[in-house]
């Protein structure tokens, strides 16, 4: 598997972008240069340099150190909100496909409202039902992932649950609680990882789009899309403020997509070029 | 008349999910935590009096069920109810709005199809050369970049530094000239994306279609290279091409929402984050569910005109 993936370039570095990142978001206090949230109008608005690397934002916060606490907040909201999102796309996929008929009807019923908006829009919906903050940001973007979900898993437990194995279980007397979860759900896990992983992209973009609405995390914790909502109005004399979080933003969500596509062709041949990439 | 079967089928089957989407509206307000009242009022601490009042007023004093009813009747008459903001009608609000999303929306996807067809043909016919490598990349900077954060970067250099565009605003109904200058940065932000997705598929597609044995047909009898490409590849490439285009626009329609706040454009999107920010629920609720409706829409039209394109399709088997 690990020379598998070190021959697919494009997986290897998306792989190695996620790991310099997660060690980031893990390391943030060692290896922040300054305190994120201290604020030094003398050096307000400074441009990279030798002492602030990045520069400076509009209160005198040091972006790098900004950027890479906010490398901690963009991975959890995105692998927390994305655990949300399957583990409730998955039950919904899992009964749906299993039962069928009524029952099956009845939840794509549900799951067809869920998508005729946007996940953007989703999000903001619940968001604006639930208010801001980091948890029912995580909560929001992880139900207006569900539907994607469950979809996908549903269709991967109609296909599984036809063949011969499936039969051969039930006939030595397999409860329903048994055939699905210990025959079918394993055999949907390729996917499952997959789509996981494609979908982190979108959820860090996702929770980067609604900080920049300021329905996020409220200030002054560091996020990425805030920083470049913050950094708007200095868009003429200081760029860097709002350009540097947009490229790191570009460059996380990149690599799950590098390792997520990669992650397809190795574990599901038969997926190999499909949308799955491209789905929102 | 097994088309109008068809058709009729797939517009029946719209009708619970439009429900649907009227009761997702109607929990936007019931879902959020508290009294909705009190939640409409904000920080402001009424007397209880004011409160009871204002129940009676949005009927709010009735049983869940009696509120429910309520609200589909008169979503369904064409009455969305009126803003707490501007107090004017939701539903009028809306569509004075409404062209300037439609515009962006579809000014995105034709960007979109002009930039990623052609791309990806060039790409694919000088497959693994430095302009196939160069715009592979360029493709999965586009799909990995935040439109918004495009949006920016072309203001500041399109905009700010060059002052080809206006900065900010969405120009005057009338003036045909003045919507298309205004329309085309954040049109080119929304689209990047879509753009960078239909490259993508354009090149694998007509990559795996150059491989096929009517191609190599077609090239033995002696046919022109452009010929081969335009007339025999590229036709059966599109058709998974038009599937993403057509799915693209209702989701376009989303990305409005983000786009239409960098560019200060008046239009659905910002309808829905000043409803969220001023807490005025009846626009929000309505705005949603114009979106739904849309987006609905656009997926219904796609589909039969879909059916046309390919006629193998069969929405018996589809539903």
């Amino acid at each position: 598997m690990l020379r598998q993936i070190t021959d697919n370039k494009a997986m290897l570095v998306g792989c190695i972008l996620i790991f310099i990142f997660t060690a980031t978001a893990i390391f943030s206090a060692w290896l922040s240069p300054f305190d994120p949230f201290a604020q030094n109008i003398r050096f307000r608005l400074k441009p990279p340099g030798e002492t602030y690397w990045l520069g400076t934002d509009g209160y005198g916060r040091d972006i790098l150190s900004r950027i890479i606490w906010g490398a901690r907040i963009s991975l959890t909201v995105g692998v927390v909100a994305v655990s949300i999102g399957a583990t409730l796309g998955i039950l919904v996929g899992l009964v749906s496909g299993f039962f069928g008929g009524s029952v099956d009807n009845l939840l794509m019923r549900i799951i067809d409202v869920l998508l005729v908006l946007p996940t953007v829009l989703l999000a903001l919906v619940i968001v604006a039902m639930l208010g801001p903050g980091i948890f029912n940001l995580m909560v929001a973007v992880g139900i207006s992932n569900a539907p994607r979900f469950a979809r996908v898993i549903r269709a991967e437990v109609l296909a599984v649950k036809k063949m011969v194995f499936v039969d051969a279980a039930s006939a030595l007397g397999a409860s329903y609680m048994r055939l699905m979860s210990r025959h079918i759900l394993p055999n949907t896990l390729a996917s499952i990882l997959v789509l996981s992983t494609l979908r982190v992209a979108q959820a860090i973009t996702t929770e980067a789009s609604l900080s920049f609405l300021g329905l996020g995390v409220a200030p002054p914790t560091p996020t990425w899309g805030s920083m470049i909502s913050d950094g708007r109005i200095y868009l003429r004399t200081s760029p860097w403020v709002a350009i540097v979080p947009g490229v790191m933003i570009m460059l996380i969500v990149m690599a799950f997509n590098l390792f997520g596509d990669g992650l397809r062709d190795l574990l599901d041949p038969k997926l190999r070029g499909s949308k799955a990439n491209l789905a929102r | 008349m097994d088309e109008l079967e068809d058709i009729s089928r797939r517009v029946l089957v719209i009708i619970p999910t439009i429900l649907g989407a009227v009761t997702l509206a109607f929990l936007i307000i019931h879902a959020a935590p508290g009294d909705p009242i009190r939640t409409l009022m904000g920080d402001y601490d009424a007397p209880p009096e004011v409160v009871e009042r204002l129940k009676q007023q949005f009927g709010l004093d009735k049983p869940l069920y009696v509120q429910y009813v309520n609200y589909v009747a008169s979503v369904l008459s064409g009455d969305f109810g009126t803003s707490l903001r501007t107090g004017r009608e939701v539903l009028a609000e809306i569509l004075r709005v409404f062209p300037h999303t439609l515009f962006l929306a579809l000014g995105a996807v034709v960007l979109a199809i002009l930039i990623g067809i052609p791309l990806g043909m060039i790409s694919a016919v000088r497959n693994n050369t430095s302009f196939d490598h160069l715009s592979r990349i360029v493709a999965l900077l586009g799909i990995s970049m935040p439109s918004f954060w495009l949006a920016l970067v072309l203001l500041l250099f399109l905009s700010v530094y060059a002052g080809w565009f206006p900065l900010v605003g969405a120009g005057e109904l009338e003036n045909p000239l003045s919507i298309l200058h205004h329309l085309f940065l954040p049109a080119l932000a929304l689209a990047a994306r879509d753009a960078a997705a239909i490259s993508r598929l354009t090149r694998s597609g007509l990559l795996e279609i150059l491989r096929q044995d009517y191609i190599v047909t077609a090239r033995a009898k002696g046919l022109a290279e452009k010929i081969v490409i335009y007339k025999h590849a590229l036709r059966n490439a599109l058709i998974p091409i038009v599937t993403v285009i057509s799915l693209d626009l209702g989701y376009t329609l989303g990305g409005t929402v983000v786009i239409e706040a960098v560019f200060s454009r008046p239009g659905l999107g910002s309808l829905i984050i000043q409803s969220i920010y001023s807490r005025d629920y009846p626009q929000l609720q309505g705005a949603i569910m114009f979106f739904a409706f849309c987006f609905l829409l656009v997926n219904m039209t796609t589909d039969i005109i879909y059916k046309f394109i390919d006629p193998r399709i069969d929405y018996k088997r589809a539903l």
